[in-house]
């Protein structure tokens, strides 16, 4: 496996000192390909963020969504981060130490709301929506939630992993029934 | 303010603008006061300013308008010729391609994600094939890299004289558009004869590039590098320092570097606010760090800047592409992994187990190691990233690419408030936009 830098895999011959990951203002810190990745969980993420954000990471360049329902195991999670069906990513960016960190929030599927980092953030507004549009995750808090990509009569969040991507009936307003 | 409730269906208008009156206040909020960092009060009294409701008109401009640059849909609510409030609607060009990319190889992404910017098709292969790389582990041989580095600075002038082309047509200097397309032109003609193709090329591949430069290429490149920089010198006479000119532009869609990086904008719109953010210099990628250039900046955060940003990083861009003549490495132009590059062709005619690799990489593609990714380059719009979701197999499970234009767009209601109707075309002009990479 390619992937051995996760410091809270216990088969790695790493100094037991880090066996207790790196933390961020809570949030279990990972490396993926040598890029830090920090775990906050739901409830953390705007209190993560608005700390982050007084430290200097000024920009949050985008909000990811990720649907991992064909791959509900995956290795590269901390301990103490419980798996769920969704992501959300955040990329954020530090001018002054020209570094940039990624925040990954599990969001479980039988209630897919994150808060909104809005206020925070006032230019997550467009990929917020987009991640809603696609994804069907909701942000609480956010001013217009509102479909950005797909027609307002869409059905469905075509990027789940769930989505047929096959043929579909045109759905658009007062098309002819599906041929 | 009802959005716990995430999954009710929309219905239709939701995505438009709303006459002021109408308008809750928390939306208010998000189209002017949060960027600025006022209170909610703050900002309904910043924009209400006394205007009665029915003073005020809400006009739609787009999708069909041959100044937003392919479909993009503004509504614009007017008091007379002021523009109050902006919402751009997009989605018009949108055709799922983050779910195409799930459905290809890693081995045919490139194909897929060359179509998103199509003014600057090689970066998006670019960055896709870095996150492959990353995700894959592999070193890429160094005349890969250099010519990765030669057709990015060809393809930035490319885009910027294609910039140069339609801002000059949105504001009236028709001539200004037949240079531009022009010397574009004369640049894809380079780029047509290296990857075979004007445009959408797929010719960066993960592990290097598709084909070794042709016979010649070099002549090709300097006789581009002779031809451009007069031309440039005409369009300073021709516009630069020309008073009309200057008068549209100057104090036009002024932003400050707060509401930039507050927006997340990036890119020239971030460095004609001062703010001197480029990644080639920053975090460079590629070989970006053995070449000398300049990073351009502007001061005063309007249309001129970022026009003459745009000129200038032409400019920048032909140093770039000086010095990788006088550096260009010999060597492989792929990686010598079986596993992730095709073999030449001369091999499949004599060997049994070339024609095997070559049959199961382009059925089946290679396989990559579970694990996530984020990636990104500086392109002619902003920070263009690319974020690579694998699950071990040959397929990625999320695509997804951080374009800068769908970003960058956020900030037209900031441009344009309290300017003049007849400003938005030269803003909007002057975002750049391309409507293939916001909608994707």
């Amino acid at each position: 496996m390619a992937d051995a830098t996760t410091p809270a895999d216990p088969t790695e011959a790493r100094e037991p000192e880090h066996e207790p990951v790196e933390t961020l203002h809570g949030a279990p810190v990972t490396s993926s390909r040598g890029q830090r990745v920090a775990h906050p969980a739901r409830d953390q993420l705007v209190a993560v963020v608005r700390a982050l954000r007084n430290e200097g990471w000024l920009q949050c360049l985008d909000v990811i969504g990720v649907d991992y329902l064909t791959h509900p195991d995956r290795a590269d999670l901390p301990e103490g981060v419980t798996p769920e069906r969704f992501e959300v990513v955040y990329l954020l960016l530090h001018h002054g130490e020209r570094a940039r960190l990624r925040l990954r929030v599990q969001v479980p599927e039988s209630d897919p709301v994150v808060p909104s980092l809005f206020a925070i953030h006032p230019g997550t507004e467009a990929p917020e929506r987009e991640t809603f549009d696609m994804f069907g995750i909701g942000f609480e808090g956010h001013p217009d939630l509102t479909r950005i990509l797909m027609p307002e009569d869409w059905e469905g969040h075509p990027l789940r992993r769930d989505y047929a991507i096959g043929r579909i009936p045109v759905q658009f307003k007062g098309a002819p029934a599906a041929r | 303010m009802t959005t716990t409730d995430h999954d009710r269906g929309t219905s239709q208008g939701t995505q438009e603008l709303s006459a002021a009156g109408q308008t809750e206040a928390a939306e208010r909020l998000r189209e002017l006061g949060a960027v600025l960092r006022m209170s909610e009060a703050e900002s309904l009294q910043a924009d209400l300013d006394a205007t009665a409701d029915d003073q005020r008109m809400i006009i739609n401009m787009g999708p069909q308008h041959p100044s937003t640059h392919g479909v993009l849909r503004l509504m614009l609510e007017l008091e007379g010729e002021r523009v109050l409030r902006t919402k751009p609607v997009v989605g018009y060009l949108h055709t799922g391609m983050e779910k195409t990319g799930e459905d290809l190889t890693f081995m045919q992404g490139t194909t897929n994600v060359t179509r998103m910017d199509y003014a600057s098709p090689l970066f998006n292969e670019l960055v896709f094939c870095l996150a492959t790389e990353t995700l894959l582990g592999v070193e890429v041989p160094e005349r890969a890299v250099w010519i990765r580095m030669l057709m990015s600075e060809l393809n930035r002038m490319s885009s910027h004289l294609l910039f140069m082309a339609t801002n000059g047509m949105d504001l009236g200097a028709v001539s200004m558009m037949l240079y531009g397309w022009r010397e574009r032109e004369e640049t894809l003609r380079v780029l047509e004869r290296i990857t075979g193709l004007r445009m959408n090329h797929n010719y960066i591949r993960p592990g290097g590039v598709a084909a070794d430069l042709p016979d010649g290429w070099r002549d090709d490149v300097l006789r581009l590098l002779d031809l451009i920089p007069p031309r440039l010198e005409e369009y300073d006479t021709l516009m630069t320092g020309q008073p009309i000119w200057r008068e549209r532009l100057q104090g036009v869609g002024v932003i400050t570097a707060e509401e930039c990086l507050a927006l997340g904008t990036t890119g020239p719109i971030l460095r004609s606010t001062g703010v001197p953010w480029d990644l080639r210099r920053d975090m460079p990628y590629l070989a970006y760090d053995q070449v000398e250039f300049d990073v351009v900046v502007g001061t005063y955060g309007d249309c001129f800047d970022r026009y003459a940003i745009r000129l200038n990083e032409i400019r920048e861009s032909m140093r770039i592409v000086r010095q990788v003549l006088e550096r260009m490495p010999s060597g492989d132009f792929r990686v010598q992994d079986k596993k992730v590059t095709p073999p030449p062709r001369a091999r499949i005619d004599e060997s049994m187990e070339a024609l095997i690799h070559h049959f199961k990489l382009f059925t089946e593609g290679f396989k990559v190691p579970e694990g996530e990714v984020y990636v990104a380059v500086e392109s002619p719009r902003g920070e263009l990233g690319c974020y690579l979701v694998s699950e071990g197999g040959a397929k990625p499970m999320r695509m997804h690419i951080r374009g800068p234009s769908f970003v960058n767009l956020q900030t037209l209601p900031h441009l344009m408030h309290d300017g003049l109707l007849a400003d938005a075309v030269a803003i909007i002009s002057s975002v750049d936009p391309i409507m293939g990479e916001v909608d994707r």
